[in-house]
């Protein structure tokens, strides 16, 4: 049910449209603006924040040194405890081997832990085409499965929706995939919540399969940990006789001790909250308890590429806490879905092109340069990406990519300014002409303080003068008014 | 010790006013500062739209300029951060060692006004009178890249006769981003129109910044609503000498 990504515009076409949408401006100022100052207070409480950063960043920097061992360890420790082992080099062998498992069982339908594996591999469209049924449990996941939607955050997928339009969605679709809303209901928070369990309920007890994703995969025991809020996540790695879990393979750490400083920066990070309410970890099959058949599916695509990559690398750390987001100026005004991806905001501009590569997709190009480059993702970034440094090499790699065809408008003009600025003398020769050309054009408007302004440029000018005033450019630059009196200027 | 104004390429063709005001301030506080002519840009604006071949003349320019300056002082956080953080960049790409070297001497001697003010100078009363209510804001390569904390406004607190005005959210990106005001110039102008209306609210009469990029966006954005708000330089009202009225705190 859930659509795909597929078609999306470029940025800054999907942006403009969002832009326009003003529900959706102030749902996500709100919800972003919550969620903040949650992180903030929580943040701030705890002394040693930058010190755990620094190791949160260290640990999974060596994990990714030797990934090869580690997976190798992984798979060891998995096989002993009766899981399963499934190597996926993309998103259709990623899919093919959960639709096979399915159908050894025979069902219609699966129940899903929320995950980003196997919402970035369209996993819930490929069981579809195989008549499979895939239910989202995590209630955001739900309400955008209901919807007909498309995710729009990593961790509150359904951000960009308030409780009014939540309601509307569960009257008008929970009957046809299941328990219908109870008559009479409204947008009372605590009231959706109930018509969320009731119908999630009977899917649960029904569900032969479960479907997750995990946050992390301890090597030496074998184990793997998802972290939730809601319980529903814990309900659909219990109660099913099977449990397919596809994994990426950047989330393997070496031990279980090494959990503790990401059980920590997690749930600060990313709800704001000390502790994570559910955190369920399984080690394979236990006789008697639980699913007693398991299986893992251990996922590149693109992961590996993404490795490659001396400067990119580091956004393999991520730990799928969505903090960039909710501090992201451009994501506050855009929404989730102008990023075309189930990986938005600062970590989708710079993941989405890292797994798929840049220079064969316009939209993919257009991610890198989503961005003022303003540093507060960085900042709050529990594992340190830096992803400002990654986003310009990236943008490196998209002109670069296009270097050798015919130059775009923009590489002439970078070109012909590179020229202008590698020798003083031609940029001098450019101010004054600027200065020629500011004594007509300053003429129209002034600016407070006196100064003339330019109301109106043609041309790609326009993208500046549609909304702001630009100074008409000085009748004397810096450098003719330091040769003219500068220099000398109250020397007796 | 030898220093250099590296006024930024925006300033020279855009406020000379501000590299007029850091020379005048610098020359009141006692030091005799040069303008290398020879001096253009940072590259900043070519390495961050992903042109680093373009960027590599651009810094071997600066470098040329600069080279041999004890100290070079520049009005912009955005400029400064570029020559201490990317000009490294820049220099791998060109795969000559001879530039990777160089930079790493230019880099590290390369200061924001605010830093080189109250760092290296040592003082925080530059000796200035401004008399209006202003508000600041801190621009994100300053505060981010750079972590010029809370030089500026202490600076701007020591300016007799001024009222310095919190802004609020004044962290928050004004949405300038250089080519990302054109390149997604709706996000762009939607970020500066939300800073506007808080810097409106203030009920400031100027917006004070250290970045002249910025203040051409959020300035531009205030101007075509007719606020009345004017946009100024940190260096232009630390080298303003207004008379300050009698009986006006300072």
């Amino acid at each position: 049910m859930t659509g795909t990504f597929v078609g999306m515009p470029a940025f800054p076409t999907a942006a403009r449209e969002a832009l326009g949408n003003d529900q959706l401006r102030r749902n996500l100022a709100h919800a972003t603006g919550t969620i903040r100052a949650k992180r903030a207070a929580v943040v701030g409480e705890v002394a040693d924040w930058e010190e755990m950063r620094d190791a949160g960043a260290a640990l999974k920097d060596r994990v990714l040194l030797d990934l090869d061992e580690h997976l190798v360890r992984l798979e060891e420790s998995l096989t002993a405890g009766g899981a399963v082992v499934h190597w996926a080099r993309d998103a259709d062998e990623a899919c093919r081997i959960v639709a096979d498992v399915a159908k050894a069982h025979g069902v219609d339908e699966v129940v899903k832990v929320k995950s980003m594996a196997t919402q970035e591999i369209g996993l819930n469209e490929a069981l579809a085409a195989e008549g499979i049924a895939a239910w989202e449990t995590d209630l955001a996941e739900l309400i955008v499965q209901l919807g007909d939607d498309l995710p729009s955050h990593i961790l509150v997928p359904a951000i960009h929706r308030n409780r009014a339009e939540i309601r509307d969605i569960f009257v008008r679709e929970m009957g046809s995939a299941g328990r219908p809303a109870p008559a009479g209901l409204t947008d009372d928070p605590a009231r959706l919540a109930e018509a969320a369990r009731l119908h999630l309920r009977e899917k649960f007890l029904r569900a032969k399969v479960g479907v997750s994703g995990a946050n992390f995969a301890v090597a030496d025991s074998g184990t793997l940990v998802v972290v939730e809020s809601e319980g529903n996540g814990r309900m659909c790695l219990t109660l099913p006789e099977v449990l397919v879990s596809v994994v990426g393979i950047e989330k393997v750490v070496p031990t279980w001790a090494d959990l503790d400083v990401f059980l920590q920066l997690l749930p600060r990070s990313s709800t704001g909250e000390r502790m994570n309410p559910y955190t369920s970890t399984w080690s394979g099959v236990t006789p008697g308890d639980g699913p007693q058949e398991v299986h893992v599916v251990l996922l590149d695509a693109g992961r590996t590429r993404v490795l490659a990559d001396e400067v990119g690398r580091q956004a393999l750390r991520c730990i799928r806490c969505s903090a960039c987001l909710n501090v992201c100026p451009v994501y506050e005004r855009t929404g989730g879905h102008a990023y075309g991806s189930v990986y938005p905001g600062p970590i989708g501009a710079i993941l989405n092109p890292l797994l798929r590569g840049v220079g064969h997709d316009e939209q993919l190009d257009s991610l890198p340069y989503a961005s003022s480059l303003c540093g507060a993702c960085y900042e709050v970034c529990p594992v340190k990406i830096d992803i400002p440094s990654v986003l310009v090499d990236l943008r490196a790699q998209v002109v670069d990519a296009h270097r050798g065809g015919l130059p775009k408008p923009e590489a002439v003009a970078m070109r012909g300014a590179a020229w202008t600025l590698t020798r003083s003398g031609r940029l001098r020769l450019a101010e004054r002409a600027a200065g020629l050309a500011g004594r007509v054009l300053g003429r129209r408007a002034t600016l407070p303080g006196g100064r003339g302004a330019v109301r109106r440029l043609p041309g790609p000018g326009a993208a500046w003068t549609g909304a702001r005033d630009l100074p008409a450019p000085p009748r004397e630059s810096f450098r003719a008014w330091w040769r003219r009196t500068g220099r000398t200027e109250g020397e007796q | 010790m030898r220093v250099a104004v590296m006024v930024t390429c925006v300033n020279d063709a855009m406020f000379p006013d501000t590299g007029k005001a850091v020379v005048r301030l610098l020359r009141r506080l006692g030091v005799d500062v040069e303008f290398p002519e020879a001096q253009t840009c940072c590259g900043q604006p070519m390495v961050n739209t992903g042109y680093l071949d373009e960027a590599v003349p651009v810094v071997r320019t600066f470098v040329a300029a600069f080279e041999g300056y004890d100290a070079i002082v520049t009005p912009s956080g955005s400029c400064a951060g570029s020559a201490r953080h990317q000009h490294g960049i820049v220099a791998r790409r060109s795969g000559d060692p001879a530039l990777e070297a160089a930079v790493a001497r230019t880099g590290p001697r390369t200061y924001e006004l605010s830093e080189f003010l109250v760092d290296v100078l040592g003082v925080e009363d530059v000796g200035a009178s401004f008399p209006h209510r202003v508000t600041y804001h801190p621009t994100c390569h300053s505060l981010r890249m750079l972590g010029v904390g809370d030089r500026p406004t202490r600076l701007l607190r020591a300016v007799r006769g001024l009222e310095l005005v919190d802004l609020p959210g004044a962290e928050e990106c004004c949405g300038f981003g250089g080519t990302f005001a054109l390149k997604n110039s709706d996000t762009s102008v939607a970020m500066g129109t939300d800073k506007a209306e808080r810097v409106v609210g203030t009920g400031a009469e100027v917006l004070v910044a250290g970045d002249s990029s910025c203040l051409m966006h959020v300035g531009g954005l205030l101007s075509r609503q007719a606020s009345g708000v004017r946009v100024m330089h940190l260096a232009e009202v630390l080298a303003a000498t207004e008379a300050v009225a009698e009986g006006v705190p300072s």
